[in-house]
């Protein structure tokens, strides 16, 4: 009979993902999917111009067009609407104003300087060549080191110069590991601008209805939370007046987290016309004025002994932050700082970061957000001092790893690594790959003229964000746990997944702690009406932090519900057993009532034990203690083709360690498209804007993400060390494989090319830049 | 992503479509299988007043076999000279050819005569069909005309094409046994299009080149025909070094484009290696 979950069977268990059968069939609702009657369509004048004063603009014309219904500048917002937040605190930061629509000046491609309503998207799209902006170019700048240079043309007049930020970290004595080192190995390195590219493009609908005072927002958003807030504040309506809907969202990689300027013209529109408003991200919009990643410039020394022992790293590291900031822009490159030693025991650290301005769009968090930057600089670095003590790459990773007993680990960045032992995943990476057999087999091709190569890249990140001390808006989660009459179960969870697959694994979790069917189980996210407060779906924390949550909330559900089943069956609570659908005595299974039964018990409230409440549900809100540091090992095998520069990748082997595993399906599918990106960001995809501030890499056709034919198989294993942070010991897996995957692929190229005397190749490793490399070192 | 308005006519015979053309003139643009034309509408970097869709039109579709010719019909997609047995039989390099255009609803949508007419630098059809020779069938208000691929592609996006005319048919001579082709290319990662494009055809007497025509596509303006390469390999042995040094002439009197995706040094090298590779292919 019984068939349903036992406690234990679900968590682990490779169960396909819920969500998938609606996701695939076409099903589910995206924010345009949403219809809502009399619905107004909203589209944006952008700058054509990435640096120039505004004289005038002229909407006179496009307001006469038949259908348009109206047409509002920045001066029409200034003084009623705020401007686009930044949650940033870091000391003397300068935070330019970042109205929603440019007021008197534009400092990037794409930046929205008007907006359009009218009565269908058509219409809005025909009125917006109608507008008449008189532009006055001014010089760009795109260049992050002719950014900071004395005399650069400024973003900001009263700036002074084009330094948002500068933010020193020393730890240890640099300056004397350098002197006293066997040798310094230095290298600049270009970490190139990224386009997120969520399937799903951004969209906003917004109603107001002024009998109830009320304003609901569809957001393609990875915050509702943190958005409805921001937007009471920002179009002044009382927050409990606000509701923000996150209704299925096609991927976001960070580039969601954020507030941006359509959300509060969307929902100001909204307002004002008293009609529902919606407007819908174009492609070409998403390229140019939703957040990018990463864009860095780093200048990097290590000190390394001849034994191998690394004793010091200095890096400048310069930040491209863009024209303005969005929610988090100016912190990214910080966790750069933190995550700068890596997996390695470096006691010596001196870094200077200076966050830079200039007219391109703003940077945010993307995949990884700052860890990937880190992870690339350590990575190859580590390589290159490899290279330069004449140690193999694998070996000098083991010289300076710290050991398995010595966590929790306090590194001179001064955060603390929960768990690890790097020794295993890599050695078991290493045994997969047969490393010392491919040595042998590179030695063999190399003699006939061919050029195989070995990547390696060991990476520890950080994941499971954050005690709210580390965030800037609260890095605590909350759930709702409530049983239903029925004996369904409804969670409703603060995180807000986008693709990450938690309606499937806190299914799981739930499944196991009440013993019933996972079909029995709803996880409900994404609508600030329905769950408490919470903080949202970034940095690989929903099911660290979020899953904590409603973990302990499902306890304390469970414990109430011990206390009827108790009550009714004349048991004592600690001897009950939740199993099969059904609460029983522990060693008496004949004593046993459905677990349906206890929940209508527990809710016509007819027969209450004494001292207990009718009702079974149970809010928590979890603070965690510490992030989590996931790590692992990638090891890629390629061959590069002398003459043309193509690489043909081989083998992909990565073995993670990210705690224990709840759904290895669903791990398997984070690596996999946190690998794919990874690979991306090292082979194919760059964001390239000219002098004058043009995004060159606009869409598809010249920004290359990775199709499914561009990706090798990949091995994946992992390792478990399980986190002492949270009870379920996981860690979180949505940007690992993203973080170790880019220097592996370069790292191997490189090594491929080691016989040309290759050192360095500027990403995306191109055939035309691959080539290139190898004709320079022959000269 | 939305386009202009336009009016939209459907004719279905070449007359209707022709005097349609006739009648809006500039303002109007033929529609094939849209893959190039609706791009670019959408960006509003073209828009057309009128769009006449000769999508239905009957006598441009098919592919058939007559006097020592392949015909095929300007609206023959990719993905049917892929496919199509008769061109593997008669002319595989067709077929190898179109299986290296774009993706799959790409190759289902974009038509031959679009390509060609469209004359994209980095298009595939360029390269083969100038190592064809083909014949390219061209009718107007004047009635009908043929033109030689050779004198076909003028420069970028430009053809020998009138704005009143319409590529209805090309053709393509059938090989005799002796004779090989290869396409080979280097795809630019974003788009798919070609970097460097080679097409090859060869005639071997024994081990000696009686023959060689190549095509080369990506490299420049437009494409062209590898003169260089042919007059030194044709009557040579096909060795190892012959093919290697004829194919060195790959750019000769030819300026490479330059763009974000590869320097103008890089593409004289493609056009180099992948010509080499490609005669080696089509020798061995
Ligand atoms: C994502 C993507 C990837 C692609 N990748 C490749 C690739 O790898 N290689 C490649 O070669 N191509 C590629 N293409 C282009 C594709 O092959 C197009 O289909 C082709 O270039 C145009 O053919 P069409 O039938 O779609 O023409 P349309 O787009 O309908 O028309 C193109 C132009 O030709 C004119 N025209 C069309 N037919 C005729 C005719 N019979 N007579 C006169 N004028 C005519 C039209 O007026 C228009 O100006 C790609 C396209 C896309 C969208």
């Amino acid at each position: 009979m019984a068939t349903i979950a036992a406690p234990t069977r679900m968590m682990g268990a490779p169960i396909k993902r819920r969500e998938d059968p609606r996701l695939v069939q076409g099903l589910s609702h995206y924010v345009d999917d949403i219809k809502l009657v009399g619905t107004l369509h909203c589209a944006f004048l952008r700058s054509d111009y990435a640096h120039a004063a505004i004289n005038s603009i002229d909407t006179s014309a496009a307001k006469d067009l038949d259908g348009v219904v109206t047409v509002i500048t920045g001066e029409d917002l200034e003084g009623t609407v705020g401007g686009i937040p930044c949650g940033a605190e870091i000391p003397d930061l300068k935070v330019p104003e970042h109205p929603a629509l440019a007021v008197g000046r534009v400092r990037f491609v794409g930046e929205p300087v008007a907006a359009v309503v009218a009565t269908d998207a058509y219409i809005a799209r025909d009125a917006l060549d109608l507008i008449e902006v008189d532009y006055e170019e001014l010089p760009a700048i795109t260049d992050l080191d002719k950014a900071v240079e004395a005399g650069s043309p400024l973003i900001y007049d009263d700036f002074g110069d084009n330094i948002g930020f500068t933010m020193p970290l020393e730890a240890g004595d640099a300056d004397e590991a350098f002197a006293e080192a066997d040798h310094v190995v230095s290298q600049r390195f270009v970490n190139q601008r990224l386009v997120p590219n969520a399937m799903e493009t951004r969209g906003v609908l917004a109603e107001y209805l002024p009998g109830e005072g009320t304003l609901t927002v569809w957001s393609s958003t990875q915050v509702p939370h943190i958005l409805k807030t921001q937007l009471s504040l920002i179009v002044d309506v009382p927050e409990q007046k606000v509701r923000v809907i996150a209704p299925e969202v096609g991927g976001g990689f960070g580039s969601k987290l954020n507030v941006y300027p359509e959300e509060v013209v969307v929902s100001y529109l909204a307002i004002q016309l008293r009609k529902p408003v919606k407007w819908t991200e174009k492609r070409t919009e998403n390229f140019t004025t939703t957040i990018h990643g990463r864009d860095q410039v780093n200048y990097v020394d290590v000190a390394v002994n001849n034994d191998g022992t690394i004793t010091g790293i200095r890096a400048k590291i310069l930040a491209d932050l863009g024209a303005s900031y969005q929610l988090l822009t100016p912190l990214i490159p910080t966790l750069t700082n933190l995550m700068i030693v890596g997996c390695y025991k470096i006691p010596n650290v001196q870094i200077e970061l200076v966050g830079v301005l200039t007219n391109k769009m703003a940077t945010d968090a993307y995949r990884g957000a700052g860890r990937p930057e880190a992870t690339f600089i350590i990575e190859r670095m580590v390589d290159l001092a490899a290279a330069a003590v004449g140690m193999d790459a694998k070996d000098i990773r083991f010289k300076n790893f710290p050991q398995p007993t010595e966590f929790p680990l306090e590194i001179p960045t001064g955060i603390i690594y929960d768990s690890g032992n790097y020794q295993e995943s890599f050695n078991k990476a290493l045994e997969i790959v047969d490393y010392d057999g491919l040595r042998a087999q590179q030695a063999q091709l190399r003699e006939q003229g061919r050029y195989m190569g070995i990547g390696i890249s060991t990476y520890a990140e950080i994941c499971g964000m954050g005690p709210s001390i580390a965030m800037p808006a609260g890095g605590w989660e909350s759930s709702t746990v409530r049983v239903e009459p029925t004996g369904k179960i409804t969670v409703l969870t603060g995180v807000s997944p986008h693709g990450q697959g938690q309606e499937t694994t806190f299914a799981q979790m739930i499944a196991d702690e009440f013993g019933i069917d996972i079909d029995d189980v709803v996880v409900i996210h994404g609508d600030t009406g329905r769950q408490p407060y919470g903080i949202g779906t970034f940095g690989s924390r929903a099911t660290a932090v979020g899953g904590t949550a409603m973990v302990i909330a499902a306890g304390e559900v469970k414990e109430k519900m011990a206390k009827f089943a108790a009550h009714l069956m004349e048991a004592n609570t600690e001897d009950l057993v939740f199993e099969d659908g059904k609460i029983s005595v522990e060693g008496s299974p004949d004593q046993a009532i459905d677990f349906a039964a206890i929940a209508l018990e527990a809710h016509v409230a007819k027969n209450l034990p004494p001292d207990t409440t009718p009702g079974l549900e149970a809010t928590h809100f979890f603070e965690p203690s510490n992030f989590t540091y996931p790590f692992g090992a990638h090891i890629a095998v390629i061959e590069v083709d002398a003459d043309t520069g193509e690489i043909d990748i081989q083998r992909y082997v990565c073995v993670d360690d990210i705690g224990n595993i709840i759904n290895p399906l669903i791990v398997a599918g984070q690596v996999h498209g946190g690998i794919a990106q990874g690979l991306g960001q090292a082979l194919y995809e760059g964001a390239v804007y000219d002098d004058s501030g043009q995004l060159l890499t606009g869409s598809f056709m010249d920004y290359a993400v990775p199709k499914a034919t561009q990706i090798p198989h990949f091995e994946t294993d992992h390792t478990v060390t399980p986190s002492p942070v949270n009870p379920m010991g996981v860690k979180g897996v949505g940007e690992a494989g993203t973080i170790g995957s880019t220097p592996c692929m370069v790292n191997a190229v490189v090594d491929a090319l080691s016989p040309f005397g290759v050192k360095d190749i500027e990403m995306p490793l191109t055939p035309n830049r691959v080539w290139q490399a190898i004709q320079d070192a022959k000269d | 992503m939305i386009p202009g308005s336009f009016e939209y006519f459907a004719p279905t015979a070449l007359d209707e479509a022709l005097s349609l053309l006739q009648e809006h003139g500039d303002d109007a643009k033929v529609l094939a299988g849209g893959h190039s034309l609706i791009p670019t509408m959408k960006l509003r970097l073209a828009e057309p007043a009128v769009i006449i869709d000769i999508g239905g039109i009957g006598s441009l579709k098919g592919i058939s076999e007559s006097d020592g010719n392949l015909v095929i019909g300007a609206l023959t997609t990719h993905h049917e000279l892929e496919s199509s047995d008769l061109v593997q039989q008669k002319v595989p390099l067709l077929a190898e050819t179109a299986a290296e255009i774009g993706d799959v609803q790409v190759r289902n949508k974009g038509t031959i005569g679009g390509s060609l007419a469209h004359a994209d630098p980095a298009a595939d059809w360029p390269a083969t069909i100038l190592a064809l020779d083909a014949d390219l069938q061209i009718t107007g208000p004047n009635g009908e005309r043929t033109v030689k691929a050779t004198d076909f592609f003028q420069g970028l996006y430009e053809t020998d094409l009138g704005d009143d005319e319409i590529l209805t048919a090309i053709h393509v001579s059938i090989p005799d046994a002796n004779t090989k082709g290869t396409y080979l290319k280097l795809h630019q990662v974003a788009s798919g299009f070609a970097l460097t494009g080679v097409a090859v055809v060869l005639t071997k007497s024994g081990d000696t080149c009686q023959s060689v025509a190549v095509g080369i596509t990506g490299v420049s303006e437009a494409p062209y025909r590898a003169s260089g390469v042919e007059s030194g390999l044709t009557g040579s042995a096909l060795s190892a070094e012959n093919i290697a040094a004829a194919a060195e002439r790959a750019v000769d009197g030819i300026t490479a484009l330059e763009d974000i995706h590869a320097s103008e040094a890089y593409r004289q090298n493609l056009a180099k290696v992948y010509t080499r590779r490609a005669i080696e292919a089509a020798a061995s």
